[in-house]
């Protein structure tokens, strides 16, 4: 008889995410096939046209601008992450603790207040206005603020910590020898970066790149705050229908395709992990 | 009841008590506004001077509860501060109380305009509570000149451009290029809507951000110079410098009105209309337009005013005939949708 235990352990934890999660999900699902009345609320007629109209040329080019601007913001956290994440792998073992502890720091005070910090540092009227007027520059500043640029800006800021995390792993478990073993063989530095440690860590990558990805497309404070409202993402698009257009059926059209999307990327990108992990399984 | 209900709490532990105010909701009046949009005191207030148990809950815009108030076809609620759109539709879906005013003898001290009111003549389902206008608010030592126009903020000055703010609600936001086009603020017209679309597109361009909520403080630090406001929360902006100006451009302004709706549904409508009426008394009604500086449209409230308030906030005398010169934002149906891609349009577009 099999061992029974491990389905016990899980029943909460299952029945939690069934009753909370899954459950509210399946109706959101259902909403997508509904219309929104005249007056906002719900038309109990079953349509394809809400879900048909999340394709629509407007709203698949916001997608598509979600998409950039969430790929902007992960690639620009995956290069720096993985520096930060081989700096502190090559540290002393006995240092490497408080570093990764910095580098989850900002997560112990709230994500409105981190974005916010940044409105105080990029505003026209803001410190580094402030310090460039110190330093005796009185020209025309460009706007920093509520451009695109300072969208990803907090975006990278924001999740960077987990690109450092997904590459800390893989990088400090890297067995040194081999590194040692190509530079015997004649492979210089860049080619044994090259050629071992970025394949052999390229997991990691793939995985803090997807989270960074996956949690800024669906990202709306950011847009709203160092956007000044000016770009709109997915997530503000999708807040919008529930929120104030009244159009609930729309939403969740939109929130499906979003979660598809999601799904997919992190199927893939486990996947891709999977394939990896297989690959050096063999080889050892 | 009660009793049963402290005894179940008791026995429920932490769990019943986390439901005990859905329970208490049942019993209570139960009133909805913004926050800080009455007298902190007011349903104290009430509750001792008519020996009621009313609860004040909050929401921050009127889709949050209007979603509320259509998911639960008004029960839960007895009396509602929403805008006058909104309290159209609550007319228009059958959930809001059609008044009796033998109940409300306050009504009287409404100047007559407000009791005209275009979307609901003869006050027949909801009573005002505060109305005012949507202009420019401006720092006058800062920006030259008057802006007059709507334009002005449209299609600014080399000098202004990237330095102004508009308001990112969809009817506002909208009503700014129908004014500035000559158009009504309820336009549906297709045609006429793709030229407001067009023109929103062009100033969004020179624009700093969107902004409903902290538009004032943006004027305050000099980071905006103009921005598209609604008079009361210019005067925040003018308590905190006296250079900041309201001006109506010469197109026009939408006239807003928010008003209190009793529900059709409510457990407690004797207690709503002695709510409403409370509201309507000089002194509780006059507290709002003295401490949020948004006109009200009582007209002994009003008269009431302290003559410095009213000279530094200029926009305080605007009289009820001013403001009837206003098209009020009516809901527009079937249009909203059309609306709401318009803005979609706008905030999507580069």
């Amino acid at each position: 008889m099999a061992d029974r235990k491990p389905l016990y352990l899980m029943s909460p934890a299952l029945a939690w995410l069934t009753a909370f999660m899954v459950v509210p999900c399946l109706l959101v699902l259902a909403l997508a096939f509904f219309r929104r009345g005249i007056y906002g609320g719900i038309e109990y007629t079953f349509t394809f046209e809400t879900i048909a109209l999340v394709f629509d040329p407007l709203y698949a080019s916001i997608f598509l601008k979600s998409a950039v601007i969430a790929g902007l913001a992960g690639l620009i956290a995956s290069v720096i992450g993985y520096a930060a994440a081989y700096a502190i792998a090559s540290m002393p073992a006995r240092h490497q603790p408080m570093l990764l502890f910095f580098a989850v720091l900002p997560f112990w005070s709230n994500y409105l207040v981190r974005t916010y910090a940044w409105i105080v540092l990029l505003n026209r009227e803001g410190l580094i206005t402030a310090i460039a007027r110190g330093l005796g520059y009185d020209g025309e500043l460009p706007r920093l603020l509520y451009t695109e640029s300072a969208v990803v800006v907090g975006l990278v800021y924001n999740y960077l910590p987990f690109v450092i995390l997904a590459c800390y792993a893989p990088l400090s478990r890297l067995n040194p020898e081999i590194a040692e073993a190509s530079r015997d063989l004649g492979g210089s530095a860049w080619t044994t970066f090259r050629r071992i440690t970025l394949p052999m860590t390229a997991p990691g990558i793939a995985t803090g790149f997807v989270f960074v990805f996956v949690l800024s497309i669906g990202n709306f404070v950011t847009p709203a705050l160092l956007g000044g409202g000016q770009f709109q993402m997915i997530g503000n698009l999708v807040y919008a229908q529930f929120l104030t257009a009244n159009d609930w059926p729309f939403g969740a059209a939109l929130s499906m395709v979003l979660i598809a999307i999601m799904m997919g990327l992190l199927t893939l990108q486990t996947f891709v992990t999977e394939r990896a992990s297989g690959a050096r399984a063999r080889e050892t | 009841m009660l009793k049963q209900t402290v005894a179940a709490c008791a026995l429920l532990g932490a769990a019943g008590a986390a439901l005990m105010p859905s329970t208490a909701q049942a019993e209570a009046l139960v009133i909805s506004n913004w926050d800080g949009y009455m007298a902190p005191d007011a349903v104290d207030s009430f509750n001792s001077a008519t020996d009621n148990e009313a609860e004040l809950v909050l929401h921050a815009t009127n889709e949050e509860i209007m979603g509320k108030l259509i998911a639960s076809k008004g029960k839960g609620y007895d009396v509602v501060f929403v805008s006058s759109p909104f309290a159209e539709v609550l007319h228009n879906l059958g959930l809001a109380e059609e008044l009796d005013h033998d109940k409300l003898p306050n009504l009287a001290n409404l100047y007559p305009e407000a009791q005209e009111l275009k979307h609901d003549p003869g006050n027949a389902f909801s009573v005002p509570y505060a109305w005012g206008t949507t202009g420019l608010c401006y720092r006058s030592d800062l920006v030259e000149g008057e802006p007059d126009s709507w334009m002005v903020l449209l299609d600014p000055s080399d000098d202004l451009s990237g330095k102004t703010t508009m308001l990112a609600t969809d009817r506002w936001l909208l009503a700014a290029g129908q004014l500035a086009k000559g158009y009504s603020v309820n336009e549906t017209d297709p045609a006429k809507m793709e030229e407001v679309r067009d023109l929103l597109i062009d100033a969004k361009k020179t624009l700093l951000a969107y902004d409903d909520t902290t538009f004032y403080a943006k004027l305050v630090s000099g980071e905006a110079e103009l921005v598209q406001a609604w008079d009361g929360w210019c005067n925040y902006g003018i308590a905190e410098n006296g250079d900041i100006k309201y001006v109506v451009p010469e197109e026009g302004s939408d006239l807003w009105v928010d008003t209190m709706v009793i529900l059709k549904n409510a457990e407690n409508k004797e207690a709503a209309y002695e709510f409403v009426n409370f509201m309507l008394d000089p002194k509780n009604h006059g507290w709002a337009a003295e401490n949020i500086l948004y006109k009200v449209p009582n007209k002994p409230a009003m008269e009431g005013l302290p003559d410095d308030l009213l000279a530094t906030y200029p926009n305080m005398t605007m009289s009820p005939e001013e403001l009837l010169e206003f098209e009020q934002l009516r809901d527009v149906g079937e249009s909203q949708r059309a609306y709401s891609r318009i803005v979609s349009e706008i905030k999507a577009a580069n």
